[in-house]
């Protein structure tokens, strides 16, 4: 069974060995996720794997059974609010073409769940793993700053 | 923090906006390219009798199945959608096999049976410039796609006059887009008879001529519409509109909605790249730091296909000696054919490979006079009023050189840096070196082309607005300048406004956006829109009311004395009431510019932009590692529309020019394409940059409506530069071929 985005699903034979982004994409429509190089290098198509960033087009379903995943898809608020993250990318002009977002938006998030005052530096090895060719990561970085003084205002 | 405006950023960060992969269509079949497997060749035979029988294949498309024209092109009609006969580059596509699962129709590549028959191939631009070469494109008559010329002056007689010559070549490689989604096109034949495109392209309107050409349409038969795209930086319009035609030719044939995903492997093989070029530079000196001739020859290869070639080497031309007055000038350019992958557009444009060359060429000049590199820049860079090197007097706009370096060098305290420079000190473990660049670029297309651009605004009866434009979302921001620039000028708040999702059916045709003409064309469209809109408002007030409308101000129509007459939405109910449409068609069309191509003279841009950056770097001396330690851009805009996103461009257009001065290139070996993957082609990561600081700088354009001129290109052309100066001045040498490969101590 794999829990996505707080659904559960079990998991046919067939699909086993299917790519984890493959499945979110094709049999969850769960689009947010992104496929941008397909080996692992990009960071388009990073998800939260227990709270930890893993690239989804490197695992098979095999790989997270029993697990819980999240995608862009399910951060935001129940009532649909933003997530702080979301915002402060919204505001810090971290958004360009926005295909590097969803990624971007979820290792930050990885990194912020276990360092709640990270600095720029840190910032910056938390996302070595996700390119954008588009913003120069500068206002990424000023996004995830914000983000923090948001998600932990008593630091 | 300004905070940023965009009108797509909520669906992209909610991972709600849909990119032409994410979408899907009932009863949906999938293609994928075949590949040809040598640069050079001539196909004798395709059996695809054995990828038939494969599961899920429905059918095999080759050039003989293309019912309209096999080849098409920008300018010279050279790219064929599928190959017919023979294969000039590995990235040409012999023929798509469609499938009901994608993964069927990969399993079914290899299934094609190909007999070749080897042909002689050209992987150099000189060899194929050599009498009796091989002709890469026989209809062509020669391997050179293009020659410009710049003849100013003298430079024979001034050679005389010189005190000093410095020759100097240079040299550039390909470089990789590396926009991260990679191309796609879902194309799906309407039921009226219209082939639909989504697709990741850049220009719709290059992509509806491929495709109808490629259908034996008209224009009025094929609906290109815009969805989000994963980035673009110039290199999603050739290779971008062929996927589409290439999904269209499916769909057509086989009567239902085709998608054409590339994978990364298939991008990096196929897709042009930026011109590889060599500059061979002569330049003339006097002792008291006046450039008083400039002789070079430039060879671009084009690799295959013509693409945009003429019009690339056509701005290295017209900016041959970089933002520097120059009497004497001979200037040769020529675009050649080769067997190497093909070369197009690529941000920058032509630029960043002249100012690598010219930007550092002035500081070995400036060393040689022993002068400081600032100061032979200031003797010689444009001023108010000066003439450029094709003639073209520049008194339209401020000219602001002088003032975007002088901030640039407060800000970086450069003067005082200078000085902590190691210059290969042996006694250093470390080295740490300052440079900057400085240039100066024409906007728009110029003389290379035809370049108007139009907006629609239609008040709905509510009072909300729908805007449409000719520009196109590349992800820059473009729909979000444009609803400001309209916010801005009807007094309305920008949520009242919406971007409507551009069809080529529905807007003219307003070129593509490139060359940084986006914000000075649509959003000059744009302006122009909203004053006709507000003079057929102030009208109905005029004549049902009595009352002359002056300003149109938070959401309120004010007279002369401020008084309000109405709201918004009452002169918009009015309008409405009395038969009056508030629907405005604007158009912008660029002032004029003029060439000649005999003497390479003209004004060849009705605006300039002008920009500097310094960087500040350290080198390892033992392993020869880079480490960036700052950067800071100034960049005349005109105006700042959305600050945020001016500042995202800078910011971007930095680290595609770091990496461009750094590690970028594109190896070949027969032609092909070496790097497969990103794991192969290093861009810049989050741990790569630095800290940058991005000034703008605003001198509001007489020639633009809105004022604003743009940012997109100027970005990158001299952070290569910048860091090979800041290099030299940390190492004590000189690299003139990009990428900087530093020898190991």
């Amino acid at each position: 069974m794999i829990t996505v985005n707080g659904i559960h699903y079990e998991i046919p034979e067939e699909l086993h060995a299917k790519k984890l982004s493959d499945w979110l994409r094709e049999d969850l429509m769960l689009t947010g996720t992104k496929v941008g190089c397909d080996i692992g290098v990009c960071g388009s198509c990073t998800v939260l794997i227990n709270d930890e960033a893993k690239r989804s087009c490197k695992l098979k379903l095999n790989d997270v059974d029993n697990s819980n995943i999240t995608t862009i898809e399910g951060i935001c608020a129940p009532d649909g609010g933003l997530h702080p993250l979301q915002q402060a990318f919204m505001d810090a002009g971290a958004i360009q073409c926005g295909f590097c977002t969803p990624g971007m938006v979820l290792s930050a998030l990885a990194l912020l769940l276990k360092n709640h005052r990270p600095t720029r530096g840190e910032i910056r090895l938390a996302l070595k793993g996700n390119l954008c060719r588009c913003t120069g990561y500068q206002q990424i970085i000023d996004a995830v700053e914000l983000a923090a003084g948001i998600m932990y205002p008593n630091k | 923090m300004t905070k940023a405006f965009r009108n797509d950023a909520l669906a992209k960060v909610t991972g709600k906006a849909k990119y032409t992969d994410d979408y899907t269509l009932p009863g949906i079949l999938y293609a994928v390219p075949l590949h040809a497997p040598v640069a050079s060749a001539v196909i004798k035979a395709i059996d695809t009798s054995q990828a038939l029988k494969m599961p899920g294949v429905l059918k095999v498309i080759t050039a003989a199945d293309i019912p309209g024209k096999i080849k098409f092109g920008q300018i010279i009609k050279d790219y064929p959608t599928l190959v017919h006969k023979r294969i000039r580059t590995t990235g040409d596509v012999i023929a798509l096999v469609v499938a009901e699962s994608r993964a069927q129709a990969l399993a079914a590549l290899p299934k094609i049976d190909l007999t070749l028959e080897d042909y002689p191939a050209l992987y150099d631009p000189e060899d194929a410039l050599k009498e009796g070469a091989t002709l890469i494109n026989p209809e062509h008559g020669s391997n050179i796609c293009n020659y410009h010329c710049v003849r100013t002056g003298d430079v024979q007689a001034s050679e005389k006059d010189a005190d000093l010559i410095i020759e100097q070549d240079f040299s550039t490689s390909h470089i990789e887009h590396a926009y991260l989604e990679p191309e796609a096109a879902l194309c799906h034949p309407r039921p009226d008879g219209v082939m639909e495109v989504i697709g990741s392209m850049q220009h719709p309107f290059s992509t509806r001529r491929f495709v109808a050409s490629t259908l034996g349409m008209e224009l009025k038969d094929v609906e290109v519409k815009t969805v989000p795209m994963g980035g673009g930086f110039g290199g999603k319009d050739d290779t971008a509109a062929l996927v589409c035609a290439r999904a269209a030719l499916c769909a057509h044939l086989l009567g239902r909605p085709v998608k054409l995903t590339y994978s990364r492997e298939m991008s990096m093989r196929e897709s042009y790249k930026r011109h590889p070029y060599t500059l061979q530079y002569r330049m003339g000196i006097k002792y008291d730091g006046r450039i008083i001739f400039v002789k070079v020859r430039m060879v671009a290869d084009s690799g295959a296909y013509c693409s945009v070639t003429p019009w690339v080497t056509w701005r290295s031309t017209v900016q041959c000696c970089g933002c520097y007055e120059v009497p004497n000038v001979h200037c040769d350019v020529y675009g050649v054919y080769t067997n190497n992958v093909f070369t197009g557009a690529f941000r920058g444009f032509g630029s960043p490979q002249v100012n690598w060359a010219v930007e550092q060429l002035v500081e070995i000049a400036a060393e040689k006079l022993g002068m400081s590199e600032l100061e032979f820049r200031r003797i010689n860079m444009v001023k108010q009023g000066s003439t450029t090197v094709t003639n073209q007097v520049l008194d339209t706009h401020k000219v602001s050189l002088s003032e975007v370096m002088d901030r640039v060098l407060k800000e970086i305290d450069y003067e005082n840096k200078r000085k902590l420079c190691s210059f290969g000190d042996p006694k250093k473990d470390t080295w740490y070196g300052i440079g900057l660049a400085i240039s100066y670029r024409g906007m728009s297309l110029g003389a290379e082309g035809v370049d108007f651009n139009s907006a629609i605004i239609n008040v709905q009866p509510d009072g909300s607005v729908l805007l449409e434009t000719g520009v196109h979302e590349n992800g820059q921001g473009a729909e979000s300048v444009m609803i400001l620039i309209a916010a801005e000028e009807l007094g309305l708040p920008v949520n009242r406004i919406r971007y409507r999702m551009p069809s080529t059916s529905n807007i003219p045709d307003g070129g593509t956006t490139v060359a940084s003409r986006g914000t000075l064309l649509g959003g000059g469209a744009t302006t122009n829109a909203a004053k006709i809109l507000k003079n057929i408002i102030a009208e109905a007030l005029l004549k049902h009311l009595g009352k002359k409308a002056e300003f149109f101000e938070d959401s309120n129509i004010l007279d002369a004395e401020r008084q309000v007459i109405c709201a918004w939405y009452e002169a918009i109910r009015l309008c409405y009431s009395k038969q009056i449409y508030p629907y405005a068609f604007g158009v912008f069309q660029a002032p004029r510019v003029s060439w000649d191509e005999e003497t390479g003279h003209g004004d060849a841009y009705f605006t300039w932009v002008y920009g500097c950056q310094a960087v500040e770097l350290e080198v390892e001396a033992k392993t020869g590692k880079v480490k960036l330690l700052n950067m800071v851009a100034a960049h005349d805009v005109g105006r700042a529309i959305n600050v945020a996103m001016v500042k995202g461009q800078i910011f971007g257009g930095l680290a595609i020019g770091a990496g461009y001065g750094l590690f970028e290139e594109v190896p070949l070996k027969d032609g092909s394409v070496i790097p497969t993957n990103l794991h192969q082609y290093r861009i810049m990561r989050a741990t790569d940059m630095p800290e940058m600081t991005a000034i703008i700088v605003e001198n509001p354009d007489p020639t633009s409506p809105s004022k604003a001129k743009g940012i997109g290109e100027p970005t990158l052309e001299i952070t290569g530069p910048a860091i090979a100066n800041a290099i030299y001045r940390a190492t004590g040498t000189r690299y003139p071929d990009q990428p900087i490969k530093l020898r190991k101590q």
